[in-house]
Formats: structure tokens, C-alpha cells, sequence
């Protein structure tokens, strides 16, 4: 038995009401429906927002992090006085002050093997709105466990990608990538940046699918995938198949049940840059300005040249990353040389290649141009 | 000649190109071009045994070369090759 609407609700869903599609019974399905929405940043702001607006009668939030400023260019559900605020709580106000009929149930915890089936179990669909590889593969796997449709959506600087990840009836996010890239390959958001507004195109795309699977209406995003590009302003379309290979929904699939997805993917679950090379290969900022005394300290910055206009260090060589293996013999193996960028992620991975080609005396600056700029020189900004 | 279609991620290995037109009748002497063109994209694309790593995909038209015939699939003059990305950003 579907719930029924008040005459409060009849007169806020009216546009919905006057639509063949949705009408009165396709309300009141929406009323009894539920989406858990993993991540409340770019993609999940206005996923939440949309799917809240729409009258979706529980939704569920999953996030642990705290509002940042550096969110605020994106992440829309998030506001400057909730800056420092749990996503979770900031998000949830701003979803019932649009909707106060609907339930909000948040979980201010990291999406895990652990949890994860406990979190996502009594939600119809899950939405994907994570920012990492280890998140999305156990999204994936937790949906086809579960047989739950995943609402995928995923973005970088200007390029989006969207599908519906259903094993039941097409294939899963691990039949297009059984693997995922080596860590390094692709940069993060917090590294590569991303166009603020990219996030609303594919978040709205997702929520719009979550509602026609919902509803049942309309040809859903099963067995296709979206390919978006925001300077070209290009929509894509592939056809997506089910791999009988695949590891997770195949018929001879291996994996059974939730794995460790950080191990998996060889890189942690979040998006921060809070680089470390690790135990042995870091210098802090506090040892550096120490050591940046010795005339002999070579520096190499690994950022990109339009980083430099925001922050640099006096005498610092600038190679990024990318050009780096190209570069080496620009650089002498025998400096005690210490690598940076803007956390420390990029000059981790610029580390391993300069000691794997004998720079045996190079170090990383642990947490970056940021960390000297918060520890050691307040007069630069951190981005 | 076909076009290849270069996703941003890789775009740093192609001086930024989006879109780089390449010599071959099939995706195999496609990437052959790409990669004698942009030697640093090798790496990311193939693997030390020289196959295409499990995480890029190749789409011809709107198909997946591993739903047609891998890297022997046919490619016409003009036709689109994708590169499709894993990308994670949220």
C-alpha cells in the first residue's frame, strides 16, 4: 500500500501531479521510496538537493567529513556558515528546510567493508557521489551483492561520466573497469582540480536517473554510459555490455563478498591531500625551513606552472610531475634534494621514480607547499 | 585517418591535444601511431608484456573493441576512436 499524500504535500508535488508520467500514484511511489546517497560533496549536493525537492520520502547521507571552504565552490548543499559544521548535519538542515515532510538519516562515517551492507541495505537505490576508486569499487560490489541499482556519476576537471550500474539486468561498474588505474595515473580532484559547476551537470544527471528508476519510467542509463566534456560541451553515448569475465557479477564471478578496497586499489579511501612518501622519506616543513639554511638543499617543485602563480618557494626548481621522467637529466642524483607540491601526494609519486632512477638523497615535504605555508611562512596562501 | 579521442587525464602525454588523428586500418596500428607520436603514453596504455591494460577502454562508434574483435577491430578514415578514462572525482 502506497502512503497517501496530505493536501500539504498535493499542493508542493502539483508540477510533479500534472505530469502523466509521475501523477498522484507516481508521488506517492516516490513517498515510499529511498535512496542512500554515498558522499555529500560536489555530486552528492545536488543529488540530495534534487531527490529531496522531489519528495523522496527517506534518504540517507553518508559523508565524515567537515565542511571545508575549499568545498563551497562546488558543493552547493554546504554553506560559509556552516564551514567547520559535519557534512553530514550541514547537508541534512539544508534538505529538510526545502522539505520538511521527508526523512533524513545520516551516517557520519566512512563508507566501509565493514558497514557498508548494514548502511546500504534497506535503501531501494545507491547513489555514487564518492571522490576515490576504493569507495566506488565497494559501491559497486555492495550493489551487486545486494541487487540494488548504482547511480553512478563520477568527474574530473571537465570531464563527467554517468550510467546506472544494475547487474540484474546489465552490467556493473567492474564489467567497464575490472581494475582499477595504478595509483598516480589519475589525479584527484584535490589535485587536479575540478570546473565547480561540472559537478551540478553529472549530480543532476544522476538524481534525474534515480527518479525514473524509481518511478519505473523512461529508459534508464543501464547498459550505456555517458561521456561529458564541459569546454567541448559533448555528450557521448556507449554501449555498455556485460563482461562474462567479470570477477563480481559474472557467471563465474571469484568474489563473493565485500574485499579491502584500499588494498585493492592500492591508494586510501578519500580524497585529501595530505601526502606522505612514507616512514624514511618525508622531511616536515618545520625540518625544512631548518635545512633549506644549508646552501647544498636543492628544491624541486612537481606542480603545475599555473600553481606557482598562487604560492612558490625562493629557488625552487619547477619540473611537474608528468614531465618529470623525461627531465631527470636535469637534476644531479648526488643533491640532498627534497621534493614538494601542493600536499605531498604528486612529490611522493615524483620520489619513487627519482629513487628508483639513484637520486638516493631526495626527500618529500610532507603535506606540501601547504603545510610550509601553515607552518613555517603565514604570508602564503593555501589552496 | 582516424581520430582518437583523448581523454584529460592522458592529455598532459599529448601536448594537451584532445583529439589526435592517427595512421592504422585497425585500433592495433592506431595506438602503434599514437604512441610512436606521444612515446610517454605508452606506459599508460599498455603493459610491459605490450597489452592494453585492464582499466583503458577502447570504443569504436558507440562499441567497446572488446565486444568487437580487440585490437585486430577494423577502424575506417575519419572514424572516432574513445579513449574512456577511469576518472573518480565526486
Amino acid at each position: 500500500m502506497l502512503p497517501e499524500l496530505s493536501h500539504e504535500e498535493i499542493l508542493r508535488y502539483s508540477r510533479h501531479l500534472l505530469i502523466p508520467e509521475v501523477g498522484l500514484e507516481g508521488q506517492r511511489k516516490l513517498k515510499n521510496s529511498s535512496a542512500l546517497v554515498i558522499g555529500t560533496g560536489g555530486l552528492g549536493s545536488p543529488v540530495a538537493l534534487y531527490l529531496a525537492a522531489a519528495g523522496v520520502g527517506r534518504i540517507g547521507l553518508v559523508d565524515y567529513d567537515v565542511v571545508d571552504t575549499s568545498n563551497l565552490q562546488r558543493q552547493v548543499i554546504h554553506g560559509t556558515s556552516t564551514v567547520g559544521k559535519l557534512k553530514v548535519e550541514s547537508a541534512r538542515d539544508k534538505l529538510l528546510d526545502l522539505n520538511p515532510d521527508i526523512q533524513i538519516d545520516v551516517y557520519n562515517e566512512p563508507f566501509t567493508s565493514e558497514n557498508a551492507i548494514r548502511i546500504a541495505q534497506d535503501y531501494d537505490v545507491l547513489i555514487d557521489g564518492t571522490d576515490n576508486f576504493p569507495t566506488r569499487y565497494l559501491t559497486n560490489d555492495v550493489c551487486v551483492f545486494l541487487g540494488k541499482p548504482n547511480i553512478y556519476g563520477s568527474i574530473f576537471r571537465f570531464d563527467g561520466q554517468l550510467s546506472v550500474f544494475y547487474a540484474k539486468e546489465g552490467p556493473c561498474y567492474r564489467c567497464l573497469f575490472p581494475e582499477p588505474p595504478p595509483p598516480g595515473l589519475v589525479p584527484s580532484c584535490a589535485e587536479g582540480g575540478v570546473l565547480g559547476v561540472l559537478p551540478g551537470t553529472i549530480g543532476t544527471l544522476q538524481a534525474t536517473e534515480a527518479l525514473k528508476v524509481l518511478l519505473g519510467i523512461g529508459d534508464p542509463m543501464i547498459g550505456k554510459l555517458l561521456l561529458y566534456n564541459a569546454l567541448d560541451m559533448s555528450f557521448d553515448f556507449v554501449k555498455l555490455k556485460k563482461n562474462p569475465k567479470c570477477r563480481v557479477c559474472g557467471p563465474d564471478a571469484d568474489i563473493k563478498e565485500l574485499i579491502d578496497y584500499e588494498e585493492f586499489c592500492g591508494v586510501p579511501g578519500h580524497d585529501h591531500e595530505e601526502g606522505s612518501a612514507g616512514a624514511g622519506w618525508d622531511i616536515t616543513a618545520k625540518e625544512l625551513s631548518e635545512r633549506v639554511k644549508s646552501n647544498h638543499l636543492k628544491l624541486l617543485d612537481v606542480r603545475e606552472p599555473h600553481e606557482l602563480e598562487i604560492s612558490k618557494l625562493p629557488n625552487a626548481v619547477n619540473i611537474p610531475l608528468g614531465q618529470l621522467a623525461g627531465r631527470l637529466t636535469e637534476l644531479d642524483s648526488a643533491d640532498d634534494m627534497v621534493v614538494f607540491c601542493k600536499g605531498g601526494t604528486r612529490s611522493a609519486r615524483a620520489l619513487e621514480l627519482l629513487v628508483s632512477a639513484g637520486f638516493k638523497k631526495a626527500k618529500n615535504l610532507k603535506g606540501g607547499i601547504n603545510a610550509w605555508a601553515k607552518e613555517v611562512d603565514q604570508s602564503l596562501p593555501i589552496y | 585517418m582516424p581520430v582518437l579521442r583523448i581523454p584529460t587525464p592522458l592529455r598532459a602525454y599529448t601536448n594537451g591535444q584532445s583529439d589526435v588523428s592517427v595512421n592504422g586500418s585497425n585500433i592495433s596500428e592506431a595506438l602503434t601511431d599514437l604512441t610512436a607520436q606521444f612515446p610517454t603514453i605508452k606506459p599508460h596504455l599498455f603493459n610491459d608484456g605490450g597489452e592494453l591494460r585492464p582499466f583503458v577502454n577502447l570504443f569504436v562508434g558507440e562499441n567497446n573493441i572488446k565486444d568487437l574483435q580487440g585490437v585486430d577491430t577494423p577502424v575506417r578514415d575519419g572514424e572516432k576512436i574513445m579513449l574512456i578514462p577511469s576518472i573518480a572525482g565526486g
